[in-house]
């Protein structure tokens, strides 16, 4: 090992691919996640643009339809409804469970979480590489399924059809099962990590929000997780063995199913946008050049909601049969959620009160995700008032919320933290006016696309349609010409990017003027991250 | 006061489907107060996050910022605040949601089934329909089932959704105050034509209702042809066959087929008969058409239809020209 020797970092420490595959340093497994999340991120984003394209036209009467008009190496003999039933599923399962979900725990996490506590890796770097090989071993067999029989459910899974399909689902859900090993794997180290390796100093109440966002979503994934394997173990069972739990036929209860999947998947829902909160909060102090507002309460209220979210999961199944009071009973507990989400867009917007504005392309995204995250936040309270969620649910307002939380939230904040942190990642500086006109298509191109659909949604139009009635066509062309406007987004970002590591200038060791410690180190880090032990005497955000 | 009820009027029911029922009305003016509590909200948060953004724009590298780290006064405040209006849209929200599901006494009762792709309406004396025809101004209690998978009952004008469950007996209730036709969609994904699972509700006076019943049930003294037209809709094979074009919709369009040769994915051929539509009707795995996807989707007929209902709809394919 060598130690700090002049002009070494954990990129040119080593070489070679075998070198990256058996890595144990944090930082190239950050490294490793970033890329093969992106590639997921680019194939989930191209069918979302082929849904769109379908949905430019109701075709009802004509009979003409974007996917079938495809080339036979891509549609296959399917026929059109069809194939938008399958585009629909991958581009749900794949951004939900191999891009949001490991997004920025297993990419930002992974390289800043060592560093922003002064530690030299993680607890177990060797079970970090084995959940880097998890996901891909899942990502792997769910790609598999594409060449045979290509699954139809939706990323939900439901039964009976999920039971009753002639399509791959077996193999898709131990897909699932394998990648939710990665994500207890990387939550279980972070837990470890965060009480065991904190550099002297560094008490609980020192550490960054990022590392309390984090460390609250670790408890999720570890608590949460096994539910869901659980429940896709259970429905490969039903559909090799016939063990009747969720099938009626046999006896079994369908809703049942949607009661475990979703007390896993609304917990999940706070694993994808705690660590979006926690990266907001470092960019906010460090672009306003200000400590931030609330620290406890910020802190805090992570823990509140990761607690809270595994008593909401029943406002999924407001109109699915389950009883009147557990309608109601849902419905309050769901209302306490929103409570702390709003301390912490309050102490937010707290925080730039006086503050010193620097408008860089990561503070633009912190910046949108407030946009965003707070249409996302009301129309969510909406959704949690049973009668109105009755007309809602199902619908397109739905689709539209969730894509404001999760797009408009978590993506744009990984796009932030991504920003933030790629100097330190890269040793190089991107341009920064491609990066600002980067976000100002996918901002205003968020917004273009989903906006109409909250209205779509509350004209009545059901999600999950390869078709609709003619007087919704309009909104529907709008909302499609809006993704178009994202995907010019990124692809200037792309370019942004490469164009920065191929030939980027040199970045500075801390180009932003941050106040926690992985701006203290050498850019880009040395492999033990620090030269010598970091030792902590304040609070991690001391703009004094 | 006034602007605020005028506000809340104007915003109830904006971008909603028409009020076919009371509880519509209801419905809306709860999501009309929810816009208007939701848009001050934002107007804060986001208005707020530009005005500073503006005004505390960094003028130098050496911008020094007061050292503010919390606010107990402040973040009270904007805990409770949240709190109390999450409150007050709950406890309104449970008062509709209980007239909601709060079963009338002598409704006319209505199943409805939900089968792959299409609704199946059964009303008291035996008349199957695809439209649901209901009396304007009279409870309607709609007992749902499913035959396979799981469907959702949505009719957006009376702001109703119920899932179709198979394996148990799901029920929902309405009012319909307004005359007209509205449509009924699927609302969970159900798999091929889930988007085509749409079905029309025709509020319509009790007299032409009752009129309505009478004649369907007299079905049976009409012509073959004319009861197999009636089949073909009731019996769903309108959501997956075309009759006066021949574009293809689920299935391939039964126009101007009759006495034609019929070419199947295995490369045989055959008649297009009488005993080859009872044969398609009945199994329809058995010969799968050119170009369609094995298994076929089309459902089999097997026991679902008597010797009558067979030759009705032969007599009617037959007249298909
Ligand atoms: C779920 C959609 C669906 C429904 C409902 C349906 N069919 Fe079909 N039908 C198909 C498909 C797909 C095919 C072509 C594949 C095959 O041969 O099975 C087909 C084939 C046929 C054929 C053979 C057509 C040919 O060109 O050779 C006939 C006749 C037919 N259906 C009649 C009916 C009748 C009558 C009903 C109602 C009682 C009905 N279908 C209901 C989907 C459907
Ligand atoms: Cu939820
Ligand atoms: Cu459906």
């Amino acid at each position: 090992m060598s130690h700090a020797v002049a002009g070494k970092n954990y990129l040119n420490e080593s070489s070679g691919l075998w070198s990256w595959l058996t890595t144990l340093d944090h930082k190239r497994i950050g490294i490793m996640y970033f890329v093969s999340v992106m590639f997921f991120f680019l194939i989930g984003g191209i069918m979302a643009l082929l849904l769109r394209l379908e949905l430019f036209s109701s075709n009802a009467q004509e009979g003409i339809s974007f996917l079938s008009s495809l080339p036979n190496v891509i549609k296959g003999d399917a026929n059109p409804a069809d194939l938008y039933n399958r585009i629909m599923t991958y581009h749900g399962a794949i951004m939900v469970f191999m891009v949001i979900v490991p997004g920025i725990p297993a990419i930002l996490g992974n390289f800043f979480l060592p560093l922003q506590i002064g530690a030299k890796d993680v607890a177990f770097p060797r079970l970090n590489l084995l959940s880097w090989y998890c996901l891909m071993a899942g990502a792997i067999m769910a790609f598999a399924t594409l060449f045979l029989n290509k699954v139809d459910t939706g990323w939900t899974f439901y039964t009976p059809y999920s039971i009753r399909t002639g399509a791959s689902v077996v193999l898709m859900v131990l897909a699932v099962f394998i990648m939710g090993m990665s994500s207890i794997l990387t939550g279980l180290n972070f837990i470890v990590t965060v009480h065991k390796l904190r550099c002297p100093g560094m008490t609980m109440y020192r550490i960054p929000l990022f590392v309390w966002a984090l460390y609250s979503t670790a408890i999720i994934q570890v608590l949460a997780t096994p539910i869901l394997a659980i429940t896709l173990l259970l429905l490969a069972m039903e559909r090799v063995f016939g063990i009747g739990i969720f099938d009626p036929k046999l006896g079994g209860d369908p809703v049942l199913f949607q009661h475990f999947f979703w007390f896993y998947s609304h917990p999940a829902v706070y694993i994808m946008i705690l660590p979006a909160m926690g990266v907001i909060s470092e960019l906010m102090t460090t672009f306003t050049k200000k400590t931030i507002f609330g620290y406890t309460a910020i802190a805090y209220s992570s823990l509140g909601i990761a607690a809270v979210s595994f008593f909401v999961w029943g406002h999924h199944l407001f109109v699915s049969g389950q009883s009147e009071v557990a309608g109601i009973v849902f419905s309050f507990l769901t209302m306490l959620v929103g409570v702390p989400t709003a301390i912490k867009m309050f102490n937010w917007l707290a925080t730039m009160y006086r503050g010193s504005i620097e408008f860089t392309a990561p503070m633009l995204y912190a910046l949108g995700f407030l946009f965003l995250f707070a249409i996302g936040g009301v129309t969510g309270i909406m959704l949690a008032v049973v009668p109105v969620d009755v007309h809602f649910h199902d619908t397109y307002f739905v689709v539209a919320h969730f894509h404001y939380v999760m797009v408009g939230g978590t993506l744009m904040s990984i796009m932030g933290g991504f920003y933030y942190w790629f100097p330190k990642m890269f040793g190089k500086m991107y341009n920064m006016t491609m990066a600002i006109w980067s976000w100002v298509f996918i901002f205003i191109g968020f917004n273009v696309t989903f906006f109409p659909q909250f209205i779509l949604g509350a004209k009545g139009m059901p999600r999950r349609y390869f078709d609709y009635i003619p007087e919704y066509e309009q909104l529907n062309r709008i909302s499609t010409i809006g993704s178009w406007l994202i995907a010019t987004g990124f692809v200037i970002g792309l370019i942004a990017m490469i164009r920065a590591i191929t030939k980027g200038e040199k970045a500075p060791d801390n180009p932003w003027g941050g106040k926690t410690l992985e701006w203290t180190t050498s850019t880009p880090p040395p492999h033990d991250n620090f030269t010598n032990e970091p030792t902590v005497t304040a609070g991690p955000y001391e703009y004094k | 006061m006034a602007l605020w009820m005028f506000l809340n009027q104007a915003l109830a029911g904006a971008f909603m489907p028409e009020q076919g029922t009371q509880i519509a009305k209801e419905v809306d003016n709860l999501y009309g107060f929810l816009l208007v509590v939701s848009f001050i909200s934002c107007a804060i948060l986001i208005g707020g996050m530009i005005y500073f953004a503006i005004k505390y724009k960094r003028k130098s590298q050496s911008d020094k910022t007061p050292y503010i780290t919390h606010d107990t006064r402040l973040e009270i405040l904007w805990s409770v605040i949240p709190l109390i209006i999450f409150l007050v849209v709950f406890a309104w929200g449970w008062t509709i949601y209980h007239d909601m599901r709060a079963m009338p006494e002598n409704a006319l009762e209505i199943h409805v089934t939900g089968k792959q792709w299409a609704w199946t309406v059964e009303y008291k004396n035996g008349v199957k329909s695809t439209d649901l025809v209901v009396p304007v101004n009279k409870d309607i209690k709609i007992i749902l089932a499913s035959e396979d998978v799981i469907h959702s009952f949505y009719v957006p004008s009376f702001r109703i959704k119920q899932d179709a469950v198979p394996g148990r007996y799901t029920t929902l209730w309405f009012r319909a105050e307004k005359m007209g036709e509205f449509y009924a969609f699927c609302t969970e994904f159900c798999g091929t034509n889930h988007s085509g699972m749409v079905a029309r509700v025709k509020v319509v006076t009790q007299e032409e209702f009752d009129k309505w019943l009478v004649d369907e049930s007299e079905i049976g003294l009409l012509p073959l042809a004319q009861r197999g037209a009636k089949y073909f809709q009731t019996r769903a094979c309108a959501s997956c066959h075309n009759v006066d074009n021949a574009a293809v919709k689920v299935g391939p369009s039964l126009f101007k087929k009759f006495g034609t040769e019929g070419v199947f994915g295995d490369g045989s051929v055959s008649k297009f008969d009488e005993n080859y539509v009872r044969q398609s009707i009945l199994e329809p795995q058995a010969k799968i058409v050119k170009g369609f996807p094995k298994p076929s989707p089309m459902p089999s007929y097997q026991g679902q239809l008597s010797e009558s209902e067979l030759s009705a709809l032969i007599e009617y394919i037959k007249g298909l020209k």
